[in-house]
């Protein structure tokens, strides 16, 4: 085998299992090793580098970083990553002269923004310090998108929400409420010099059965009943409540049932637990405040009375599953009436574009979802971009906010008339953690603590009223031990092959045996064979050294179980292991002007 | 030096033995030698021959003199029972030892400076009675434990990091075992694991004294150009003679190489040691030829490794004393201690 590249800058950016994960691959352990020394305010700005939400997503993401958490891999629990994320937006200073200042004078480039949400505020945080005039248009009278419409005040505070909108709106943006853009082809004759569609996924998933038309009054589409909700048009519902649909959508609408009144609500999924598309923690959340979960319930019809729903019926469901969880066969088994006073739906939504004219060069897919380029967010047509929901689908916030990033550089090279996929590549800057005799400025010892639980406000509380925060934040004393979960993944094992005598130090002190001294074999199969523990259950690379100087043999090591505890390093006679932090450079499209410089 | 505890993990996927112990249950406290150090690795070594022999890691005996190998056996298996002894004295605190108790798997942990100078001795004496033991000997060249001067096993015209070339003789562990009576006599190297856990668990199986001569590299003070113990000096001139695999009575011999290459040696408890001979025309249990080939070896420079010789037919001291075959520890105590009038009896007897 060749020795492994570690030049390139997505072998290493890949051990950072949740920088990998993020999709705006926010420096995770650099972020926690900041909350550790107290650096709240710079935390918080790493954060918002990459993610430009930290407050909003400390709350509410997604968390694909967590499942990818290398912690997982020697327990059960990963870092609270998400949470440790809130910590630092809460607790922060002020930090607005820290950030990008409206520029003096702007550069005469117009661009439009359509939908204010995530994915049209990160185009505008990306564009406005660099002199571009960004407009934001927004149909509904307040900001946020679904961040404000979709996601309750109890899970968001909205001043949580305004206080990182406004950082973006003092960047000189200018948000037009209240004013839906009803005609494409009306705006682009108002002389943009770019489009950017951010207008999500509006439209609601309805449930076609049997009694809908007749008991209208009493069934909701979930994401639109949210904004009623959010919006204070709707402040009530009934007591016995039906959500149908067992997403994250499906949890807000359940727990905020409980908030307007409901006495008994119950989720109703069609499969086993094991395919619920709602996340782990939020599932978590809803069955502590006493929701319902029914599996195996396939919603049949409606039962109204007198133009007044009364109830459902539901298929009782059985299936059989192979060895790998996957459905073979189903069947139903029977059937059920449950009474109710109101039916949530929460089964999905969907990209809709009414307003754009089929003659505005716009092309879509036979599911409505328009042609848009995975890299640079162009549409059919040029100078017009989507991002977030609106682009690919229904996805979350974090991933809007990274096309909002890389829609913002199609842009700023569009208007400059550069090629839309002259993009500067990823980069790696390594530099030694190296202190002193088994001194690293990471705190590299392995803390066995288990993750801290989030305190929540107590149940009687919490309905009180609807926009209580039910999570409490993190203690001093939580943050503290859950800081030191961190393994410090990005502190990476670094080997220079020409300085190893072969002792064997590092292979014998490894606390999870991931380095062994190897003949060097044709096949990574072979060499992976020859390690001494290996985990195939999780995908990382196998390095490879160059031939060692003593014997020709090579070093191996699987990235999938270290641990970054740095003994290799500090038992290494020669300093032939270093232990050494990687700075992934993801750019932006204020660094891209660098390529005009060039 | 190390800033922090080694610290216990258990992974999804780790591997345990007939016990249910993963190899991390065979380990000691955190070294505290210098980094690098051959010794480390032959600790390892020892861990994992013992945890793949599946011998429960509080039922063993370490015993050590004084020095930098010495100090080896807090670094593993710490249930086990054990004794850091008095320089050079380790083989008479094992022969005692094992009188009281043959049950427990014995090793002693010794270096060139504890063995071949001030207890030259007490190794001879303990290889000629055939004590029941596997004597690790950590073989540096140098007292690294008062900053490198030269020991007995220093090669001549080998360099020290500072100062005058070694002008006297060297003594061979492996040429003095042969001619003062040891039963079971290898050479290995720290660097070289796969040979040394084998060499190890033989070691261990074999009624009767087995030495290892183990090269363990100081990495502090004898790991420079000139030095004829280094890394890089060894690696250089290594070969191997025979290798040496234990086993265990369950398993079967898988002979698959060539005639006259492999030769299987019965031990008492039913296994074998499967030699395989790296030089078909050396024969490990002929002596003569033995100490013919480790002084050829010696005068072409050439470190030679492997078993180099085995005598399973001598009985060790046990035996040849005719002493208690149970523990003492495990002997009732009316048995142990017959009395008052047994004691008058027994001296009549001498009035």
């Amino acid at each position: 085998m060749k020795p492994t590249d570690t030049s390139n800058p997505d072998y290493f950016h890949k051990v950072v299992d949740c920088q990998w994960a993020c999709p705006a691959h926010t420096p995770v352990p650099h972020y926690i090793r900041l909350i550790a020394q107290g650096d709240y305010s710079e935390a918080y700005l790493v954060n918002r580098a990459s993610n430009v939400f930290p407050g909003v997503l400390g709350r509410v993401c997604d968390r694909p970083c967590e499942p990818a958490c290398r912690r997982t891999r020697v327990e059960e629990k990963p870092v609270a990553i998400c949470r440790l994320k809130r910590v630092a937006a809460d607790h922060r200073d002020d930090i607005r002269d820290r950030l990008p200042k409206k520029p003096d004078q702007t550069n005469g480039k117009k661009i439009a923004l359509i939908g204010a949400g995530p994915a049209s505020f990160t185009v505008a945080n990306d564009l406005a310090p660099l002199g571009y005039e960004c407009t934001i248009f927004e149909k509904l009278d307040k900001p946020g998108g679904l961040m404000r419409s979709n996601i309750p005040a109890f899970r968001l505070p909205e001043d949580v929400l305004m206080d990182e909108l406004g950082y973006i709106l003092d960047m000189g943006v200018e948000l037009k409420l209240g004013h839906p853009i009803e005609s494409m082809g009306a705006l682009l004759k108002e002389g943009y010099d770019a489009v950017f569609v951010g207008t999500g996924a509006p439209k609601g998933k309805d449930l076609g059965l049997p009694g809908r038309e007749e008991s209208r009054d009493n069934i909701h589409i979930g994401i639109n009943w949210l904004e009623e909700v959010a919006f204070e048009h709707t402040d009530k519902i009934g007591e016995n409540v039906l959500i149908i649909g067992v997403g994250n959508t499906a949890m807000d609408c359940c727990r905020t049932s409980l908030r307007l009144g409901a006495k008994d609500v119950k989720v109703m999924a069609r499969k086993p637990r094991a395919f619920f598309k709602a996340s782990e923690w939020e599932l978590e959340d809803a069955e502590e405040e006493n929701v319902e979960i029914l599996v195996n319930h396939s919603p049949k019809a409606f039962v109204h009375e007198n133009g007044k729903l009364t109830g459902m019926v539901f298929e009782l469901m059985e299936y059989d599953l192979d060895e790998t969880g996957r459905i073979t066969d189903q069947r139903v088994v029977g059937e059920k009436t449950i009474p109710c006073d109101d039916v949530i739906l929460a089964i999905g939504q969907e990209n809709a574009f009414p307003w754009i004219e089929a003659d505005a060069g716009i092309e879509f897919d036979k599911w409505n979802v328009p042609l848009v380029d995975k890299v640079t967010h162009e549409s059919t047509r040029k100078g017009v971009f989507f991002g977030g929901d609106s682009a690919f689908g229904p996805l979350n916030i974090i991933w809007a906010v990274e096309h909002g990033h890389q829609a913002a550089i199609s842009i700023h090279n569009h208007c400059r008339g550069l090629p839309l996929t002259d993009r500067l590549p990823d980069q790696i800057n390594l530099a030694s953690a190296k202190m002193g005799m088994a001194e690293w400025r990471y705190s590299n010892a392995f803390d066995a603590s288990s993750r801290r639980k989030m305190e929540h406000v107590e149940l009687v509380e919490r309905f009180k009223k609807i926009d209580t925060e039910v999570e409490l934040g993190f203690s001093p004393e939580q943050i503290a031990t859950e800081v030191q979960r961190c393994l410090n993944c990005d502190v990476h094992t670094v080997f220079d092959a020409p300085l190893c005598e072969e002792c064997d130090a590092c292979v014998d002190v490894c606390p999870v045996e991931c380095l062994t001294i190897t003949p060097n074999a044709e096949s990574e199969q072979e060499l992976r064979d020859a390690l001494t523990a290996s985990d195939p259950t999780v995908d990382q690379d196998l390095f490879v050294s160059a031939a060692l100087p003593l014997t020709g043999r090579v070093m191996i090591k699987d990235e999938n179980i270290c641990l970054h505890c740095g003994l290799c390093a500090e038992r290494c006679p020669t300093s032939a292991w270093d232990m050494k932090e990687g700075v992934i450079k993801i750019h932006h499209a204020a660094d891209q002007k660098e390529l005009t410089e060039a | 030096m190390t800033s922090f505890v080694k610290p216990k993990i258990r992974r999804h996927n780790e591997p345990l033995n007939e016990l249910g112990l993963a190899r991390a249950d065979y380990e000691g406290n955190m070294s505290t030698l210098c980094a690098g150090c051959g010794h480390d690795s032959v600790t390892a070594a020892m861990v994992r021959a013992f945890y793949e022999l599946s011998i429960p890691p509080h039922r063993a005996l370490k015993i050590s003199g004084i020095g930098c190998s010495s100090k080896t056996t807090s670094y593993f298996m710490n249930d086990s029972h054990g004794a850091n002894t008095v320089h050079g004295r380790m083989p008479s605190f094992a022969t005692g030892a094992l009188s009281a108790n043959n049950d427990l798997p014995t090793i002693g942990i010794s270096g060139d400076g504890d063995s071949l100078s001030i207890g030259l001795g007490q190794m001879a004496h303990a290889m000629r009675r055939n004590v029941n033991m596997l004597y690790m000997l950590e073989n540096n060249g140098v007292y690294g434990l008062t900053k490198g001067q030269f020991s007995a096993s220093a090669d001549l015209g080998s360099l020290p990091k500072k100062g005058d070339p070694n002008e006297f003789s060297p003594i061979d562990p492996v040429a003095f075992a042969l001619s003062v009576g040891a039963t079971f006599i290898a050479r290995s190297f720290s660097g070289d694991r796969q040979q040394l856990v084998s060499l190890i668990k033989a070691g261990l199986k074999h009624k009767g004294f087995a030495i290892i001569d183990v090269i363990s590299p100081c990495v502090s003070f004898n790991d420079h150009k000139g030095s004829t113990k280094s890394y890089a000096h060894t690696y250089e001139f290594y070969s191997k003679a025979v290798h040496a695999d234990y086993i265990a009575p369950s398993e079967e011999i898988v002979a698959a190489y060539d005639e006259g290459e492999v030769m299987p040696v019965e031990l008492h408890d039913g296994g074998y040691i499967q030699l395989r001979k790296v030089d078909k025309d050396y024969d490990p249990t002929d002596r003569g030829a033995a100490f013919n080939r480790v002084m050829a070896s010696d005068n072409a420079n050439e470190i030679l490794t492997g078993l180099l010789y085995i005598d399973k037919s001598q009985p060790d001291l046990h035996q040849t004393q005719n002493m208690e075959a149970r523990p003492l520890n495990e002997i009732p105590y009316t048995e142990l201690n017959p009395g008052a009038d047994k004691l008058q009896a027994l001296q009549a007897e001498f009035r």
